[in-house]
């Protein structure tokens, strides 16, 4: 049993043992130490992504020494296809992300949600989905929905090619249903029973209890965390490439190929890819790392 | 027993042969007691008796396996009771305050009349600025729990249960997470309330405080109850032996 903190003044935090709405005892997903990646892009040092941009635009150079194909040129070539590989390519792993966040962050709710409820009919199945997203390869998801959404459907009359790209965001959408349903379950338990004892014994019902005032208090902790589940996704993006998704890596393949094939080329190219991702999600990192921090030492 | 047959005559709560597990645990083994409207009762006894099981299962914050628990005639262990309408005459203030903390003090105490009983947002708010006046709590209506002291939280959670005008109040050792300054006041509070003809049940471990107001004292251990009687012939002369002990300890 544990023992209720009897220091003045200082309250511990899970106020009672007693058994309301405590049906696990796994981490929940809403915690700090989950931020990992965040952390780790947010706290990446200036000099680092200078000796990556310089390694990146240095390497033609190196390795190009016996060859005739300059820096310059290299330069030049990324140069050329540079609104190329980001209207036509990266456009879409930020449209791809962005709808695959929307909808699996709708779905993941309502999964998290029907987690914690106290009939088991609904508990287990929603318990049961967002294991099997959660623990699944990205890429496996990703080849099941494109092989299994049809090619095209039907609707009234006209037939309409299902794009794969869209397939790319129902695949994605999976696993970051399953995760932010882990987000949202991990707030939910992160409060106090305490807090759905004091609102029981006020007459509230447990519907009432929940939205007015559980969530309302882990709403501000769920949000770290779901944007860190969005740089995530952001950066799982290129899987689609795989796909033969239009993005930004399968364009910058496509331009490799249009400039001969050069192997000088490899690394600008995909470095620069890299240099995008990291320079997109680089600010939502700091965002959340310091949004963490504010949401800490509020509650 | 239903809800209509009920009069002031009998006992508001009435406990018979209660008995409660949690799994193979048995916490209470058949507690029986009955309390009078506007009467005070202290519930005493060492730790892990089962108090806070026994006080939670009035509101059906447990349920209990066997015997009954009657509330103003309603029949508490019945798996058709109305829980809501039970716990809007049974109000409850805990250990661990357990204000909302994403809500100010007055709002803490306006929530459920408005929410719960739909009551109207002025009428209510006038009642709880009247009850945050009575707790002495005037000035602090806009501060959020996080900015209040323990006892002033304790006496925030007091109003808020008062503001749902329940019949029974029912305090689970409310100053054992205060320090000894702050005691008092809640304390004061709670005599307050007493002396209006409030029905009181209070876990507690401040002996001096249960001789001065309660009616009727008892003391458990083990699960069961040893001793009970009012605190002039309780506290001058215990019979049981676990009683003397316990009382020898704490006085
Ligand atoms: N939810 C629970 N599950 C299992 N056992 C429990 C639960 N709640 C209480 N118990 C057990 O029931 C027994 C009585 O607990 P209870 O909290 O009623 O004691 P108490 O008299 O209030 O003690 P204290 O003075 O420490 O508050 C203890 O042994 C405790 O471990
Ligand atoms: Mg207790």
């Amino acid at each position: 049993m544990i023992k209720p903190n009897k220091i003045p003044g200082i309250q511990s935090r899970p106020s009672t043992d007693l058994p309301v709405l405590k049906p696990f005892t796994a981490k929940a997903a809403g915690e700090p130490e989950d931020l990992l990646f965040s952390r780790w892009l947010a706290s990446t040092p200036i000099w680092a992504w200078l000796l990556l941009i310089v390694i990146i635009f240095a390497w033609p150079g190196v390795s190009s020494a016996a060859s005739s194909y300059t820096m310059t040129q290299a330069f030049q070539a990324l140069w050329r296809w540079l609104p190329f590989i980001i209207t036509g390519g990266f456009l879409f792993n930020v449209i791809i992300s962005f709808f695959a966040m929307l909808i699996g962050t709708a779905f993941g709710v309502v999964l998290g949600l029907m987690q914690i409820s106290p009939l088991r009919i609904i508990r287990w199945p929603a318990q049961f989905l967002t294991q099997i997203f959660r623990n699944s390869p990205w890429l496996v998801l990703l080849f099941i929905v494109l092989l299994a959404l049809p090619f095209e459907v039907e609707i009234a009359g006209e037939i309409i090619r299902i794009p794969d790209w869209v397939k790319a965001v129902f695949g994605l959408c999976l696993p970051i249903m399953a995760n932010i349903s882990e987000v949202v379950r991990g707030a939910i338990n992160s409060v106090p029973s305490g807090q759905w004892e004091a609102a029981e014994s006020l007459a509230y019902t447990r519907q009432q209890t929940l939205w007015q005032i559980i969530l309302p208090q882990c709403f501000k902790r769920m949000i770290p965390p779901w944007m860190n589940w969005y740089a995530i996704l952001t950066m799982a993006t290129p899987l689609c490439s795989l796909l033969g998704v239009e993005e930004l890596i399968t364009l910058s393949r496509q331009a490799i190929e249009a400039e001969n094939n050069r192997p000088e080329l490899l690394v600008p190219f995909y470095g620069f890819a890299l240099l995008i991702f990291f320079a997109y999600c680089y600010p939502i990192a700091r965002a959340t790392i310091a949004l963490e921090r504010r949401f800490a030492v509020k509650l | 027993m239903t809800e209509s047959s009920w009069d002031e005559s009998q006992p508001i709560v009435s406990i018979k042969d209660v008995h409660k597990s949690f799994g193979n645990l048995e916490v209470l083994k058949g507690i029986s007691m009955d309390v009078m409207k506007g009467e005070v009762i202290c519930i005493i006894g060492p730790s892990g008796s089962g108090k806070s099981t026994l006080i939670r299962c009035i509101n059906a914050l447990n349920d209990i396996q066997a015997g009954s628990i009657t509330v103003e005639g309603i029949e508490v262990n019945d798996s058709k009771l109305d829980k809501l309408e039970l716990r809007k005459k049974v109000g409850m203030v805990f250990q661990q305050y357990n204000l909302f903390p994403h809500k100010t003090a007055l709002e803490n105490v306006m929530m459920a009349p408005i929410k719960v009983l739909k009551q109207s947002p002025s009428d209510v708010e006038s009642r709880a600025r009247a009850l945050i006046e009575k707790v002495r709590l005037q000035g602090k209506e806009d501060s959020y729990p996080g900015e209040l002291s323990g006892g002033q939280q304790q006496r925030v959670a007091i109003a808020r249960s008062l503001a749902m005008n329940p019949d029974i109040m029912l305090f689970d050792e409310v100053t054992a997470a205060l320090d000894p300054e702050t005691v008092k006041e809640v304390l004061v509070t709670i005599k307050d309330l007493a002396e209006e003809g409030m029905t009181c049940m209070l876990v507690t471990h401040e002996m001096g405080f249960a001789k001065e107001i309660a009616d009727h004292i008892y003391f458990t251990d083990r699960g069961v109850i040893v001793e009970h009687g009012p605190p002039a012939t309780f506290f001058a002369d215990a019979k049981d032996e676990r009683t003397k002990e316990f009382l020898s300890q704490i006085l």
